[in-house]
Order: C-alpha cells, then sequence, then structure tokens
C-alpha cells in the first residue's frame, strides 16, 4: 500500500488502529439506534450525552493517532498543548494571590514547553528532574520573592501539585514514543497506543458497570459515582482488553496483564485523587472543552497518573 | 468579531446568564472592576447581535495613548470614552453616555470608577454616574454583571497576562423602585452584584 507509507505506521500498529475504529464505529451505531429508539425524558438526556462523548471520542482518537503517526515532535507539540490547558483548568480552580503572578506566568509559558522540549530532544536525565527540582525550587522562590506570606505554603503546595500533575506527569505519555528496541523500531507509539487505551477503556468500563450494577461506593466522601461493582467490573474488562492487546507489547500475554493492572490501578487512584481536588474546590467538573466529557482534566486524570508508572516499569523490564 | 474570539481564547470567558436571557433589549450592564480586560470581555461574551450595540465605558487617558488602544477602542470596541481628571461642565462624562443610550445603544459601565487593585479588599463604593443614568432613562434595564477571576488574569499594576479561564455572571435587572434616594438605589446596585459573587463561590 504505497499511499500509507507512513514512516511510523508498523503493522501492529495498523492492526490495531482497525481495530480502534471498528469499536467506535460498533459504538456509533449502537448509540444511533438507542438515539432513534429510546422513549423518555432520561433516557434521551443519557443517550444524548452518550453519543456527545462518542463524537468527542472520534475526534480525541484521531488527533492523538494523527500526532503519535506524524512523529515524536507533533506528539510533544499535542501533548504540551494539553498539558498547558490542564495547567489552566487546574490552577484556575486553585487559590492563588497576586504574589503568585508571576510565578504562574513562567509555569504556562516557560516551563511548559520546557518540559516538553526536553521529551522530544530524549533527554531522560533532565527531562526527569526538571520538574521536581529546578522548578520546584523556583516556584517556592519566586513567590517567596513577592513578600505575601498569607497562605504561602498552602499556595506554594498548590501550585507545585499542579505542575507535577498537568506537566510532570503528563509529559511521561510522550516520553513513551523514546522507547524502541532493536527489532521494533516504533515500539514506542504501539506502548503509548496501549497506555492510553488502556487507561481510557478503564475508565470506560468502569463507568458503564456501575451505571449497570453499581451498588456500593468505593470512596462515598470522595465520588458517589465510583462504586465497587465499577471498579472490579471495569477494570478487570479493561485487564482482560490489556492482556489481549500483548502483541502491541514486547512481553508475554501474562506479563501484559499485569502492566494493564497497573495502569488500571493507577488510573483509578489518579481519577480519586482529582475528584477530591474537585470536590474540595466545590465543583463538578474542571472544565467545559470536551463536549459531553467536562473538562480537558477530566479526561485525562487516569491517564496522566498512570504514565509515569507504566514508563518507568517498561524501562526496569523491556528486553 | 476576531478581537471577540481573542480576548474568548485568551481569558477562556464564559457567560452565565443566570437572572436573565441574553435578549435583544436596550440595557446597562454594570459590573465590578477589577483589571483593564474587563471591558473587553463583557463585550466579548455577549452574542454577536447584542456586542454591536452594545458600547464600553472607557476612561480617555487610557484608551487614547498609543496607537493600538485608541484604534481598539474607537474603532473596534466602540467605546464611548470619558474624562476622568478635571471634571467640569466642558467634560462632563454622563454627557457622551446619555448621547450613546438616546442613539439606542447599551452600556457596560463599572460604576466604581477605577479598579480594585487590593485583592483583600471588596469591592469600592458606586460613583453616582449610575444613578442618574437610571432616573433620566427608566425604559432601560439595569443588569448587575459579576466578573470572576481577571484580577488573577491581569491584575492592576501587571502586564503580564497569565491565561486562566474568566467568568462572566448576569444577573436578575433591577427593580426600580419610585422615590428611592441616590445613596439607597447605589448600594442596592451594589449589592446586586456581591450577591451574584456569593453565588458563584457556593
Amino acid at each position: 500500500m504505497p499511499w500509507l507509507s507512513l514512516p511510523h505506521l508498523s503493522p501492529t500498529t495498523l492492526r490495531f488502529l482497525i481495530g480502534v475504529a471498528a469499536f467506535l464505529a460498533l459504538a456509533s451505531l449502537v448509540g444511533g439506534v438507542l438515539a432513534l429508539t429510546l422513549r423518555g425524558e432520561r433516557a434521551r438526556a443519557t443517550v444524548a450525552n452518550l453519543n456527545a462523548r462518542i463524537r468527542s471520542w472520534w475526534v480525541m482518537v484521531g488527533v492523538v493517532v494523527g500526532a503519535g503517526l506524524a512523529g515524536v515532535g507533533a506528539a510533544c507539540i499535542l501533548f504540551g498543548l494539553i498539558s498547558f490547558l490542564a495547567l489552566r483548568e487546574f490552577v484556575t480552580l486553585s487559590p492563588t494571590r497576586r504574589g503568585d503572578h508571576r510565578t504562574l506566568f513562567w509555569l504556562f509559558f516557560i516551563v511548559v514547553p520546557a518540559q516538553f522540549w526536553l521529551v522530544w530532544d530524549n533527554w531522560y536525565g533532565l527531562a526527569s528532574v526538571f520538574v521536581p527540582v529546578w522548578v520546584f525550587l523556583f516556584i517556592a522562590a519566586r513567590s517567596v520573592a513577592a513578600g505575601d506570606t498569607r497562605d504561602y505554603l498552602a499556595r506554594v503546595a498548590r501550585i507545585h501539585a499542579a505542575t507535577m500533575i498537568c506537566v510532570y506527569f503528563v509529559s511521561h505519555a510522550p516520553l513513551l514514543l523514546q522507547l524502541s528496541t532493536p527489532e521494533r523500531p516504533a515500539l514506542g507509539l504501539d506502548l503509548l497506543l496501549y497506555l492510553i487505551a488502556v487507561s481510557q477503556l478503564s475508565d470506560v468500563f468502569q463507568y458503564m458497570w456501575g451505571k449497570l450494577c453499581g451498588r456500593h461506593p468505593v470512596a462515598p466522601t470522595i465520588s458517589p459515582n465510583k462504586t465497587w461493582e465499577g471498579l472490579i467490573g471495569g477494570g478487570l474488562t479493561a485487564i482482560a482488553v490489556g492482556t489481549g492487546l500483548w502483541w502491541m507489547t514486547p512481553f508475554a500475554w501474562w506479563q501484559s496483564a499485569l502492566f494493564a493492572a497497573v495502569i488500571v490501578f493507577c488510573g483509578f487512584i489518579g481519577g480519586l485523587v482529582m475528584s477530591a481536588i474537585k470536590r474540595d474546590a466545590g465543583v463538578k467538573d474542571w472544565g467545559h472543552l470536551i463536549p459531553g466529557h467536562g473538562g480537558i482534566v477530566d479526561r485525562i486524570d487516569s491517564l496522566a497518573f498512570a504514565a509515569p508508572a507504566f514508563l518507568h516499569l517498561l524501562r526496569y523490564h523491556l528486553p | 468579531m476576531i478581537f471577540a474570539g481573542l480576548v474568548r481564547l485568551i481569558t477562556g470567558a464564559q457567560a452565565r446568564w443566570q437572572g436573565c436571557a441574553p435578549e435583544p433589549r436596550q440595557r446597562i450592564y454594570f459590573a465590578n472592576h477589577v483589571s483593564n480586560l474587563d471591558g473587553p470581555v463583557i463585550w466579548a461574551t455577549l452574542p454577536r447581535a447584542l456586542r454591536l450595540r452594545t458600547r464600553p465605558i472607557a476612561a480617555q487617558d487610557y484608551w487614547e495613548k498609543g496607537w493600538v488602544r485608541p484604534w481598539l477602542a474607537h474603532r473596534v470596541l466602540k467605546a464611548v470614552l470619558i474624562a476622568r481628571t478635571a471634571i467640569g461642565a466642558r467634560n462632563n462624562p454622563l454627557v457622551p453616555m446619555e448621547a450613546a443610550l438616546d442613539e439606542g445603544s447599551s452600556l457596560i459601565i463599572f460604576p466604581e470608577g477605577k479598579r480594585q487593585g487590593d485583592e483583600d479588599a471588596g469591592m469600592n463604593p458606586f460613583k453616582p454616574g449610575l444613578w442618574h443614568l437610571a432616573t433620566r432613562h427608566p425604559e432601560v434595564e439595569l443588569v448587575p454583571v459579576w466578573l470572576e477571576n481577571l484580577n488573577r488574569i491581569l491584575p492592576r499594576g501587571e502586564i503580564l497576562i497569565v491565561p486562566l479561564m474568566a467568568s462572566v455572571t448576569f444577573g436578575e435587572p433591577l427593580a426600580r423602585i419610585a422615590d428611592e434616594d441616590k445613596a439607597a438605589f447605589l448600594a442596592r446596585a451594589l449589592a446586586a452584584v456581591t450577591a451574584l459573587a456569593a453565588q458563584g463561590d457556593a
């Protein structure tokens, strides 16, 4: 197929993409049939939200796959943009003061581009310590230089957490693209797609299992929508999918199952942490950017927490 | 139209029509004032049809400096520029405001008169201009507006923008009470704006 001569498109990736397209097409078909047949106000509202989500999924998958196939540079620009928007949503909901204004300015316009440049450059050593060492020092110093001590520790802690989650954690997703083995030069893209597929499907399956048979909330004070039934049913389903996708990884099927379990577990913790922060701020969604989903942070919370764990476990175990 | 889109992109501003709908009626939108972006943000979040007939009131001394600001003020925002210093009969700020109302425009006004730069202080007391406009134009709706987060995006005394998300809450039009005196009216108008802030926090 000469028209498909994309340098990063391996047969493994192509196989995966056909599977994703088939899955989304099936979801769209089911959503369309439901929209035509269901009656009743509440059912129609639920289906309308479902269909908005499915349409957003097509767009999100298209954008991520497009950037991934275009290369590391495009992926770093995409994830840098995601990081910028996530940081915007996070800081908007975290009380800061006038004294943090310049700190935040540098954070948005220098730190975010710099971190994703380091990822693109494959400068692994500095990409790993840039935020937790240099940027953390800078944030504390720049805010103290403004001379306002009111809530100082809480303000700096909030900005540190925002940077850690929205910039540092997220940057580990494109960092996966730098992984390769001699036999599979484009291994990184398959691993990134694997991570995204398992973590996002885990969210979707947990939501579906929770809606179908959720009874017992895992953490009623944090999120009434997260139930044991949803977690176990959805988590096991996502692990099963991850196991079935073992051919995307350089591992055996049972190792792939373990990696999927790590992604599901970290993603679940990420969702809980971000729900707790939202609840503390008194909001339901982080924003309104993605129709049906809420904000960027609502969509990437599980991915952000799973990416660093996945990357580092991979680095220990790559053959 | 490009400028309105740009302002919405930078400030992520969302309109919340809480107490009234975006209807094509003649109105005076009055809001809290913390940033030079306040006027452009309210203007930019209005639907296009309303925006074309709505003019922000702005300070002449600020908006007539350089060449970008006058161009924005006159050609894009169609702002009504008023004097803030050496006020006399010759440059009474109420005259251009009333002229704009007479031609059928809606107005965006910041009755505090200046931006609140102290983040720990509440709003400044309202100046009497709003009362004069309200009594002389009883047919115009008075809509309180609360601007959230603009003091974090571009506070007073700052030139660098931090791209957080603003929100613009439009409240219920202020009721007209017969024979109300100036001080009571202005206090009620101020309370209508701060009440929207309290709702946003809850």
